[in-house]
């Protein structure tokens, strides 16, 4: 079972890229599976599965930090997409608190951004971003031809090992590349592991403490003045 | 280097052959793309736009120097020859303009004289389009539609160094036609224009018709359009002072159609 993880901020054309690589992939004959995990809300599932007539699923985050939950449940879904007889696992996932990133070792991720979301926002999304296998960047026939090079250096600079392409998720166009690095991608090991670290992050408040100012809480905490923080990879 | 383009034909939306069955637009050509909304004039620039080789729903295919193209120029956006403007197309930067178009002059170039260089240059390229200067210190988004549109061709025209240019119907917002050719031909690229705009094809080298979705014939403008292209530009210069002239509030006299007969 070849895993693609698809991770991106909201209404940035996640499930319209996916869409394009679902029905590439019928075309040569390849049985996708799809999995959405979303927090509270989600019918990309019920949509893909009309269209297409493949396995489709999704599943709630909830109170869970959803690259957290991510993480949990993958096993599960590789089983699920396994008895299904797929051979393409496709996860989208809302990628949301910028700390984390849900991609693992060996299998295949996708940063989908877009090119209207302004021009620094690849300074902004760290380890979603950064241990992305392939930026997407959708919407590129809205902006300039300023922004979009400027948006593409600043994913350089943020991020040089990562390949960069520009899609038109609407018409189709620069699909073909993301199916061939779907396809190039190895068969998920047995034993998964996170691409990155996830962020340290037990403060008495991510366990129910409500009070407002660092002096109330313990674990690791941090003052206005300190400034020392989590960049990412 | 690219010096030419080459499109071979592919199918018409029902499915028969082409009747166009090879274009070769050659660096420095001006060319506009003709025919009746839904006739596939879109379609055709994206696949100019994405080097199609048989693998969009119109079976074209797209050369560089009679030669596919290298998989850098067609994967790799940061080698990708071509810059588009559509009628979507807009600045969404609320940087001021000088700003804004340093930050671009920037990735472009490492000398802070040729990016100042750039600046200008751009500035004096859209100034000669608009009606109304570009303010250096106006913010993007406080730009009325003709600047906006101006700066947006002199900053493709002249910050990015791509060889290839695709404006997709952008005549419609108020810009001079004559003097942006003009200004365009001083340039070594190839511009492409998706137009309805009479002016705009005249002065053009040649242009490409399409119909159901296919290319039927490519026209070169010759000696007789040449001249009637003066005409033209005499008609539309009238409406544009008409149009002016309602802008400002005057009224309109019996008059002012005394030139044209």
């Amino acid at each position: 079972m070849k895993l693609v993880i698809c991770a991106g901020p909201a209404t940035t054309g996640k499930t319209a890229v996916l869409r394009h690589i679902i029905s590439r992939l019928l075309r040569d004959d390849q049985r996708p599976a799809f999995l959405k995990i979303d927090v509270q809300y989600a019918e990309e599932d019920e949509i893909l599965a009309r269209e297409f007539g493949i396995p489709t699923r999704k599943c709630y985050s909830g109170e869970l930090c959803p690259d957290h939950y991510n993480a949990m449940v993958l096993g599960d879904a590789l089983e699920w997409a396994g008895a299904e007889e797929c051979d393409i696992l496709l996860v989208e996932t809302a990628g949301l608190c910028l700390r984390c990133s849900p991609y693992v070792d060996g299998a295949l991720g996708l940063a989908v951004l877009e090119a209207t979301s302004g021009m620094n926002l690849p300074l902004k999304v760290g380890p979603m971003l950064s241990l992305a296998d392939v930026a997407v960047i959708t919407k590129i026939d809205r902006v300039s031809q300023a922004e979009r090079e400027v948006f593409r250096a600043h994913i350089q600079n943020a991020a040089p090992e990562v390949q960069i392409r520009e899609v038109n998720a609407l018409h189709g166009i620069g699909i073909d590349p993301l199916v061939k690095s779907v396809r190039e991608t190895p068969e998920a090991a047995e034993q998964l592991y996170l691409r990155g670290n996830p962020p340290v992050g037990t403060c008495t408040i991510c366990v129910g403490k409500k009070e407002v100012g660092w002096q109330s809480h313990f674990g690791v905490i941090r003052a206005l003045d300190n400034q020392v923080f989590y960049r990412g990879q | 280097m690219i010096e030419t383009i080459t499109i071979i034909g592919g199918r018409s939306r029902s499915g028969g052959p082409e009747a166009v069955e090879r274009i070769e637009l050659k660096m420095g050509d001006v060319v506009s793309i003709v025919g009746p909304t839904g006739s596939g004039k879109t379609t055709l620039i994206n696949d100019i736009e994405l080097f199609a080789d048989d693998n969009t729903p119109s079976g074209r295919r797209v050369l560089i120097n009679g030669e596919r193209p290298l998989d850098e120029y067609r994967i790799d956006p940061a080698h990708h020859p071509i810059a588009l403007i559509t009628q979507h197309t807009t600045f969404l930067s609320d940087l001021p303009v000088d700003e804004f178009l340093a930050t671009h002059a920037r990735i472009r170039s490492g000398s802070r004289s040729q990016i100042d260089e750039m600046i200008d240059g751009t500035l004096a390229f859209a100034n000669q389009l608009t009606g109304e200067p570009v303010p250096l210190d106006a913010r993007m988004t406080e730009l009325s539609g003709g600047q906006a549109r101006a700066l947006l061709i002199a900053d493709a025209t002249i910050i990015c160094d791509t060889p290839i240019v695709l404006l997709d119907e952008v005549e419609n917002a108020g810009i001079h036609r004559k003097r942006a050719l003009e200004l365009l031909r001083e340039h070594r690229k190839i511009f492409i224009f998706v137009t309805h705009d009479p002016r705009i094809a005249l002065l053009s080298d040649y242009r490409i018709v399409m119909k159901g979705g296919a290319v039927t014939h490519v026209l070169t403008t010759n000696a007789e359009e040449h001249e009637l292209c003066t005409r033209v530009g005499q008609l539309d210069d009238f409406l544009s002072r008409l149009r002016e002239k309602i802008r400002l509030g005057e009224r309109l006299t019996a008059q002012e159609a005394e030139v044209l007969s």
